[in-house]
């Protein structure tokens, strides 16, 4: 029979996939028996949402931008019809004897799926299908067939780094919790995803939770741990929803609760629902939040492995680190070595965003270079424009320039940069984003962010601000360049935890790398991108305009002149620049240059 | 969609309350699936059940953003600042939304129906820019397609006569 799945992560949700589900169920049900309709996670080709995929036997054909009624076309030419599928709507063609063929077959190709291995595979509400998958074998086996320290050890082989952007060894983290005596112990996983511009992690609790979970149990295990905490972002419904339907699921089958399996284990856990703090990404202060209280960083040592939650012996590690735990129990460590580089090995999950045509999900090997990531995955930039920057690590990390796309992206090589590897995020930027304007932007998120308490942290990423906010609108002084570079030392030598101590980190990377456009807004009050509206002339395209005068009547100044059914004109002696007539414009007449 | 969390009710949480540490912030998030907001009944009520001193809850609501001291409108809008967006062109939907529902970030409509704010990532990207409407999430907007958007919503709201928020007993 037939298999008819449908992307339904937040991704496909947001683009319209229930109203194409409904459809389809509909149809399916006129004529039962022809085909099965499930649902998916984020299959990755967020870019092409909604996507629906039909599956026969092993021939795969995935189709994208599906609205109801191509649907309905889909249901009578490919499932009651036998229709060879063409066209480009085909994203994808996966068959057994043929090459992968469709529109996007790159974007695939270049991936290693160990992370995302059911992602878009398999329902993501159903153990069944996760277990069908391989599911639990990997619990099945450490529970079973290995003792805690076989567990650690197969893990420190492998070399897995933490995925949460610090990239630790995770057999060597694991090593410190197991090893101090305690009554009590704890597993906690880092689902609170703060860096703007990255979504890896709610893919994957989305498309496959019960691999993260199996992760955690095997680590409970591991360190011999018997309650365990999932803190995931309250932005994250979906996951949320999914996560506990998995826990339930897991409990019912035996997999949480007590004797495990048969093996005498007791291991159970809930989920934290996050408040809204990027500073509850670090870990103390995520244990700060677990235990009620205001998220604010401890200092360390101790470390969580000695002292965490509740003053216990506490592993925290990220979503997609825990993911990778079943697949390298299951295939071993030599295994997940055969991916990456000899420093950091495996895979890394990235999440496409911005100027990028294909903006999505990726999974790679490490060492990946940038390039490839940008262009062969990601099918280089939209509408044709120029690639100038890719920013990673979010409000941490920095900005790498184009000239340098040739860098392979793992632990080594991107700090080498002056970003950081971060939690994978890769936000792509054209000629037309202004970087003084975008440190400008990460500095109001961490100004916003800081919990306050150092002092440095504080105070000095606000005059830092205050500093960009300035330059953005022509009022800069050729000091301010220098004033920028001492605080930036000042704050990182000052700053208790991980979001001070980097958060200078876009100002520097951008003044390292786009010093000039810094200097062309100081000395000759322009911006060279286009990007501060402050520092550019607004003016109508004459050729899409269409005389409605919305603009006209936007306008809080009466700069805009023009009859009904006639192009408009802005008089920039009157224009405040205020950026209303943009906004009220449904054809994109108004440019900024 | 509702998570099992926020269906158990408020005062079935506080009921089963047992000593258990870290139930603070679950609490309030809970107070605040139930009346749209954290009132000062609650807080007053969760300090005599949990004995934490009411100085100590506020500290923890002032903290995090998601906690709400006046009541939230109907449909809570929420637009993504985050990186993607904002070199998206998330600005412009802010000020969309700002001009079409005239208020402010932070703030919600006089007649109780909209709360607006800006969020730091909805985990979206690559449909930016993108804004949530309760727990529905809207990607690639223009500002057209936005007002449409909200259009839309305005015309469901003519057509239910429900209150806006549900009344608290003060
Ligand atoms: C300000 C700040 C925010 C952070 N946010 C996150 C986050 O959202 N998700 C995450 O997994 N780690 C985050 N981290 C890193 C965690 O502190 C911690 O190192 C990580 O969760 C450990 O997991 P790993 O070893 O699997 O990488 C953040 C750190 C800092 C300093
Ligand atoms: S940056 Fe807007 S959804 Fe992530």
């Amino acid at each position: 029979m037939k298999k008819i799945i449908v992307g339904m992560g937040t991704c496909g949700l947001s683009a319209g996939a229930r109203a194409v589900y409904d459809r389809l169920e509909e149809l399916a049900a006129e004529t039962p028996g022809v085909c099965e309709l499930t649902r998916t996670g984020c299959i990755g080709m967020c870019y092409r949402e909604p996507l629906v995929e039909v599956r026969d036997g092993e021939d795969r054909v995935i189709f994208g931008e599906v609205d109801p009624d191509a649907a309905r076309t889909i249901f009578r030419d490919h499932v009651l019809g036998n229709e060879p599928a063409s066209g480009s709507s085909v994203v994808l063609s996966i068959s057994p004897d043929s090459e992968i063929g469709g529109a996007e077959a790159e974007f695939i190709r270049l991936q290693e799926r160990i992370v995302l291995r059911n992602c878009g595979n398999i329902d993501p509400e159903s153990i069944e299908d996760y277990e069908a998958a391989g599911g639990y074998q990997g619990l099945r086996k450490s529970l079973l067939d290995m003792t805690p320290g076989e567990i650690i050890q197969e893990i420190k082989d492998s070399g897995l780094r933490g995925r949460g952007g610090g990239g630790f060894p995770t057999g060597l983290k694991w090593s410190f919790t197991a090893g101090y005596d305690s009554d009590k112990k704890y597993v906690i996983c880092n689902a609170d995803e703060g860096d703007p511009g990255a979504f890896m992690d709610r893919s994957i609790l989305e498309g496959d939770p019960h691999s993260v979970l199996e992760g955690m149990i095997i680590c409970a295990r591991a360190i011999g741990a018997s309650f365990g905490y999932i803190y995931c972002r309250a932005e994250y419904p979906l996951a949320i929803y999914r996560l506990e339907i998995a826990l339930a699921a897991a409990r019912k089958k035996g997999y949480l609760g007590e004797d495990i399996l048969g093996s005498g284990f007791d291991f159970d856990m809930k989920i934290k629902q996050g408040a809204g703090a990027f500073v509850c990404g670090e870990e103390t202060a995520l244990i700060a939040s677990i235990e009620g209280q205001r998220g604010m960083p401890r200092i360390r040592p101790p470390f969580p492995a000695e002292k965490g939650l509740w003053r216990k012996p506490t592993n925290n590690n990220n979503v997609e680190t825990y993911s990778n735990i079943p697949w390298i129990v299951i295939n071993r460590a030599s295994a997940y070595k055969a991916f990456g580089t000899e420093k950091s090995p495996g895979t890394k999950v990235f999440a496409l965003a911005g100027k990028v045509v294909h903006g999505g999900l990726a999974e790679v090997s490490m060492g990946t270079t940038i390039e490839d990531l940008v262009f062969r995955i990601g099918g280089g930039i939209k509408e044709g424009r120029e690639f100038k920057a890719v920013q990673m690590g979010g409000p941490s990390g920095g900005c790498i320039p184009a000239s340098l796309k040739h860098t392979p992206v793992d632990f080594e090589s991107i700090p080498a940069t002056g970003a950081i590897m971060g939690s994978g995020g890769m936000v792509v930027m054209d000629e037309t984003t202004c970087m003084v304007e975008i440190a400008r932007f990460f500095l109001d998120f961490t100004q916003s962010e800081s919990c306050g308490k150092c002092t440095f942290c504080r105070i000095g990423t606000l005059r830092m601000l205050e500093i960009l906010e300035r330059i953005t609108r022509g009022e800069g002084i050729p000091e301010d360049i220098a004033k920028l570079e001492k605080l930036s030392v000042q704050i990182k030598e000052a700053s208790l935890c991980g979001l001070g101590q980097t958060a200078p980190n876009p100002v520097q990377t951008t003044l390292k790398y786009y010093l000039d456009e810094y200097m062309a807004h100081i000395d000759d009050q322009k911006c060279p991108a286009g990007g501060c509206l402050a520092l550019v002339e607004f003016s109508i395209d004459a050729s899409k305009c269409i005389g409605c005068t919305l603009c006209a009547k936007a306008c809080p100044v009466d700069a805009i002149e023009g009859k009904v059914k006639e192009v408009h004109t802005i008089d920039t002696n009157i224009c405040v620049k205020c950026g209303k007539c943009i906004s009220s414009c449904n054809f994109g007449a108004v440019i900024t240059r | 969609m509702k998570t099992a969390t926020s269906q158990s009710s408020f005062n079935y949480r506080l009921w089963r309350y047992d000593g258990a540490p870290g139930e603070l912030i679950p609490l309030l998030q809970s107070a605040q699936d139930h009346f749209g907001y954290v009132p000062r009944r609650a807080i007053s009520h969760i300090s005599g059940v949990t004995g934490i001193p009411e100085s100590d809850i506020y500290g923890v609501i002032t903290f995090y953003s998601q906690f709400r001291l006046q009541p939230m409108g109907k449909y809570v809008i929420r637009a993504c600042a985050g990186t993607a967006c904002h070199v998206s062109g998330a600005r412009m939907i802010i000020e969309t939304i700002e001009d079409e529902l005239g208020i402010e970030v932070g703030d919600t409509s006089e007649d109780g129906l909209f709360t607006f704010n800006t969020v730091a990532c909805i985990g979206c990207c690559s449909l930016a820019p993108v804004i949530m409407i309760n727990d529905d999430t809207h990607g690639r907007l223009t500002p057209a397609s936005l007002r449409k958007l909200l259009k839309g919503y305005r015309r469901k709201i003519g057509e239910s006569t429900e209150t806006a928020v549900e009344a608290v007993g003060e």
